[in-house]
This record gives structure tokens, C-alpha cells and sequence, in this order.
């Protein structure tokens, strides 16, 4: 089949034709979310997916970024624009000292370092006051009334994303991130650098990441602290997107950016309104309350999806695609099904 | 001079000795065999060679510089290879591209690295499952693959962890094979081996460890009818025989 080939290109002239069709500013809206997240996504599923070093604290450079665009307007008067460029700048001036001291920690220590990290960067924006203005947050105006240009701004840094992603799985560099993914010993001992090669890896990750957090800054026109660097809005999403999408595949983590912005707008409009028409319509004080009560509790839903998401399909969207397929009776079983779980994160260029 | 000295080294964690002051010699070009019982810290020895582990006392010199505490990877660089007792391919990754992410070493295209990567699997007949995701090899290919990995860095010494564990006749004879052509290739070769036929068929010269310690030294023939090894492996024969 030729179709997964193509794939790629007309999912891109989709979306390029999208909001020239749908000319909706509420779906346009949440598309540039979706790229937005395919940008956050891929960074992570760079570090954690493929170079197996998981991350708690996406958050760190996306704040970073988004701070720095937004600190660019109020403390040097430049457009907030600049930050494209000088927020993924900083982002990796953030990773590169903190990789280096805890690229030494394996696993789970790891992952904690990073979660702290998320939780110092937070700090340091609402106590630094004189710089960030603490709580207050940083409010600029925005450029464009119009969101198609921020639309077609969050379409090529995505695209740029996966382009780069792929240039350089397809790489030396790649093979090296899958070695340490799989075997740190091993890596070292034919002949890969794990601390340098880890480095550069977080380095492309919190580039691309803070490259998101200054798009968000530009678009949204306003951030806090508790936005840019929240933990479950920032960094557990970021993980949510790698894992519904698909850990080391990819393509899993633009599947998960849709689905995972999709499930988040679904829960938080309580199925877009239909969910409090229908409990206004029963006339019972009691639905009415519990219909409240659900449609607030969207971040339980994301809980929900993610243990059902790691029972039936823990390769993700991407990569369990068989498995939903056969699942859905449109597929024939047979046995090939097997390699195709295990071809994931194939360095085949 | 030789190409690895090992040179008075002891290793300890905290109170336990697991290398207490062993010393001896590789020449360019032969097989040395490292036997022992289990636990006399064979793997350990390995594991301060390639510098997993810094010897507590003592110094590793690999042509003519002591590289005691130098990091891993660049020991690779310098010519050093090794293989994993637990073998540990890229599980994920086909064959081929487990031998190329480590061809990568020596190379910087892709073209070449697949050049050197294709050419050691020839050497070590694994050329008919390049494709094949290394997950699925039966152990004894997946032995081969780490010592396909390890060529692929173009060592000049190659460490081998029980390359010939668990591996059937038929296996065992190939891998022995491969063994004997990498000697013809001019790599020289420390082996840890639990098979005594295949270590004292292979060997030049064997070293004996027991309890961290070295206890003999020499020719496969001169091993075999050492007292000591044959104590450290049969236990002390009782006076006056142990008929009941």
C-alpha cells in the first residue's frame, strides 16, 4: 500500500487548505493548538521517545521561551517575533548546565531531576518579580487580529519539527540516541559519548520546545508563571501527546497532539454543550449538578484515557495502528502483525 | 611490548575484594583465556579493563598508556571493544542497523558505515538476517551479533563476556570459527569462557582467577595439569581418598 507513503503530504495540504475552507476562528483556534502540540511533542518524544531519557519538565523550556518573547516587549521594546528565534536560544541555554550535571542520573532519577527543574523554573518566574513581574504575568498585544497568520506561523514550525526530527533520526546522531535508548553500557562501550550525545539531543528538544512556549507567547498575548510552566497543563501533557501518539514513532506524537487537544476541548465544553443541554432537558437538579461536575473534571478524563491508552494500546495511535484496525474488523489478523510493533523507532532513513 | 598490561590491579566494593591485585600481560596477536569459578571475578576484571570501573589500586596500560579511569567510550576509539556476558543488542533496531549505529565509530557517512557494517556480518555469517529485528535472533546469533558490533569498531583488542555460552554444537562450532578468523585478522583476543575444551583449544596462554585472585598462569597443557586449578575447581582431594 502506497497510501501510508503519501500520507504525510496530504495530511499537509489538508491542513494548509484548512482554515482557507473552514474559515471558523473556534476550529482554527484549536488547530493552531494541535500544532502547537506537534511541535511540544515530537521535542519529546526526541528526548524521551528516542533517546529513552523520559522528561517531566517540558514546562522548563516552554516557559523559557514563552518568557522570553514576552520579557523581548517589556523589557527591550523589541517585537515579541524575536523570541521565534532568542526563546529556543534560551531554552537551551536552560538544558545545556542542567544536562550536564544530571545526564549522570539513569531512569526514574532522571525524569525527577527534570520534574524539579520544571518546579525551580516556575519558582524563579513568580519570585523574580523585578524581571517578570512575579504573578501579575506579561501581557502584550498581539500583532495580527486575524489567526490565520498565526495558523500558517504554528503549520511551518511543526512541519519544520518533524522535517528536522526525521533529518536527524536518519543520522549518525540517530542511531547513537536509539543506542543509549536501548543500552547505555553497550553504547559506551562501542564507543558512543552517552553524556554528549544525551546533550545534544535535550539541546534540539528544548530548542524546538522553547521555539513553542515564544509562538505561544505571540499568539495568546498573555502568560503567568502558573500557564507556561504548569506541570499537568505543559509537561504531563507533553507526555500525554507522546503517549496517546505513539512513544519513538514518528508520526505518534502529531496523532496524539489532535487527539489529546480534541479530548482536552471535548472535556472542557462537556461534549461541546451537548452534555449540559441534555441534563438541562431531564429538568433534574441532580443530572444538572452532575453534568457540572463532569464537565469539570476534564484532567480526570485525561487520566482515564491514559490507563486505557496504556492497557489496549501501549504503542500509542501510531503504533499500535494494526491493532486498532483489527480491532475495528478491517483488517485481516495475520502474522506480520507482530514486526510491526516491534519496527518502531527504526533508524531507517 | 605488550599490547595490554594489566598491572597489579584490585578492585573493591566497599569491604568486599572481587580483583585482589592481578596482574599479567596481552601480546599483539594472541587469544588469551580468562577462566575461573564463578565469582572469582572475571566480569569484574572486564568491567575495570574497559573502564566501567576504576580500579581501586593498580593500572590498566593499553598500548603504552595507562588508561586506568579513562571513560569507556573513548577506549573504544583508542581500539578496544567488548561483548556482554547478558548480551545486550539494540533490541528494536534490525541487525544490520545495530551493526551500523556502531560502525559509526570509524565512519561518518552513513554509506560507509553500512559499507563496514555489511562486510562484518558477512565475516560473521549473519549477512542473511541483516533485516531481521535483533529482538527475534536466536541466542546463538545474537552471541554473534555482539561480536559483530564489537568488529564494527575496528578494535584492536576485543574483550569477549562468554561469547560461547548456552550456544548448541552446532553454533559452537561456527562461533569458534569466527573466533580463530578474527586471530588470523592480527586482533588480539581476552576471553572469558566457562567451556574448558574451547578455551584450552583456542588459547595461547591462560589466566586463572579464583576468589579475585590470580592463582596460575600459562599454556593450555601447563593449566590442565595445574594442582591449584584443579583445587580452585574440584575442591581439595581428601587424604586417604573418600571411599565409603
Amino acid at each position: 500500500m502506497d497510501i501510508k507513503k503519501y500520507l504525510p503530504y496530504i495530511t499537509l495540504a489538508v491542513l494548509v487548505l484548512f482554515p482557507i475552507v473552514v474559515k471558523n476562528d473556534y476550529y482554527t483556534h484549536l488547530m493552531i493548538l494541535v500544532l502547537m502540540w506537534v511541535v511540544i511533542g515530537s521535542a519529546w518524544n526526541l528526548i524521551a521517545g528516542y533517546t529513552g531519557q523520559v522528561s517531566f519538565g517540558d514546562a522548563a523550556f516552554f516557559g523559557t521561551g514563552a518568557y522570553t518573547a514576552g520579557l523581548m516587549v517589556t523589557k527591550l521594546g523589541w517585537s515579541p517575533w524575536w523570541g521565534l528565534l532568542f526563546g529556543g536560544f534560551m531554552a537551551v541555554l536552560i538544558a545545556m548546565p542542567f544536562g550536564w550535571i544530571c545526564f549522570r542520573l539513569r531512569g526514574a532519577y532522571f525524569a525527577l531531576a527534570t520534574l524539579a527543574l520544571n518546579e525551580i523554573m516556575r519558582h524563579i518566574a513568580t519570585i523574580w518579580e523585578s524581571l517578570t513581574d512575579g504573578m501579575v504575568g506579561i501581557l502584550i498585544m498581539q500583532d495580527f487580529v486575524s489567526k490565520l497568520p498565526y495558523y500558517y506561523i504554528a503549520l511551518a514550525l511543526a512541519v519544520t519539527t518533524i522535517v528536522v526530527i526525521k533529518i536527524v533520526m536518519g543520522s549518525k546522531w540517530g542511531y547513537y540516541f536509539l543506542s543509549i535508548r536501548e543500552d547505555q553500557d553497550a553504547a559506551e562501550s562501542l564507543g558512543i559519548d552517552t553524556h554528549h550525545y544525551k546533550m545534544w539531543s535535550l539541546a534540539i528538544a528544548a530548542w524546538l520546545t522553547g521555539v513553542a512556549g515564544a509562538l505561544y507567547m505571540n499568539y495568546m498575548g498573555f502568560i503567568d508563571p502558573h500557564v507556561v510552566f504548569s506541570l499537568h497543563d505543559i509537561s504531563i501533557m507533553a507526555i500525554l501527546v507522546g503517549i496517546v501518539g505513539g512513544v519513538g514513532t514518528h508520526y505518534g506524537p502529531a496523532v496524539g497532539a489532535f487527539v489529546m487537544v480534541a479530548v482536552q476541548e471535548l472535556f472542557r465544553t462537556g461534549g461541546f454543550g451537548i452534555v449540559m443541554k441534555l441534563a438541562k432537558a431531564s429538568e433534574s437538579e441532580f443530572i444538572i449538578d452532575m453534568a457540572q461536575v463532569i464537565t469539570k473534571a476534564h484532567v480526570m478524563g485525561f487520566g482515564i484515557l491514559v490507563v486505557l491508552s496504556i492497557l489496549y494500546l501501549p504503542n500509542g495511535f501510531v503504533g499500535d495502528w494494526d491493532k486498532i484496525l483489527r480491532f475495528l474488523r478491517l483488517k485481516r489478523p495475520n502474522n506480520m502483525d507482530n514486526n510491526d510493533i516491534d519496527n518502531i523507532g527504526e533508524a531507517k532513513p | 611490548m605488550s599490547l595490554l598490561r594489566i598491572d597489579n590491579v584490585t578492585k573493591s566494593f566497599g569491604g568486599l575484594t572481587a580483583v585482589s591485585n592481578v596482574s599479567f600481560e596481552v601480546e599483539k596477536g594472541e587469544i588469551v583465556g580468562l577462566i575461573g569459578p564463578n565469582g572469582a571475578g572475571k566480569t569484574t576484571l572486564f568491567n575495570v579493563i574497559n573502564g566501567f570501573y576504576k580500579p581501586t589500586r593498580g593500572s590498566i596500560i593499553f598500548k603504552n598508556e595507562n588508561v586506568s579511569g579513562k571513560k569507556t567510550h573513548k577506549l573504544c576509539k583508542r581500539g578496544m571493544a567488548r561483548t556482554f556476558q547478558v548480551v545486550k543488542p539494540l533490541q528494536r533496531l534490525s541487525v544490520l542497523d545495530n551493526v551500523i549505529a556502531s560502525a559509526y565509530v570509524r565512519e561518518n557517512t552513513h554509506k560507509k558505515a553500512q559499507k563496514v557494517a555489511m562486510e562484518v556480518l558477512e565475516f560473521t555469517n549473519l549477512a542473511g538476517d541483516a533485516h531481521v529485528i535483533s529482538k527475534g535472533l536466536p541466542l546463538g546469533k545474537r552471541k554473534r551479533l555482539e561480536i559483530a558490533r564489537a568488529l564494527a569498531t575496528k578494535p584492536d583488542l576485543l574483550l569477549l563476556d562468554e561469547s560461547f555460552a548456552g550456544l548448541n554444537p552446532s553454533e559452537l562450532n561456527e562461533s569458534i570459527e569466527i573466533v580463530r578468523k578474527i586471530k588470523e585478522d592480527g586482533i588480539t583476543i581476552l576471553i572469558i569462557e566457562h567451556h574448558m575444551k574451547i578455551i584450552m583449544s583456542i588459547s595461547d596462554r591462560v589466566v586463572v582467577l579464583s576468589y579475585g585472585e590470580k592463582i596460575a598462569h600459562g599454556t593450555p597443557t601447563e593449566i590442565g595439569t595445574d594442582s591449584t586449578v584443579i583445587e580452585a575447581y574440584l575442591g581439595v582431594a581428601h587424604e586417604g581418598g573418600a571411599h565409603a
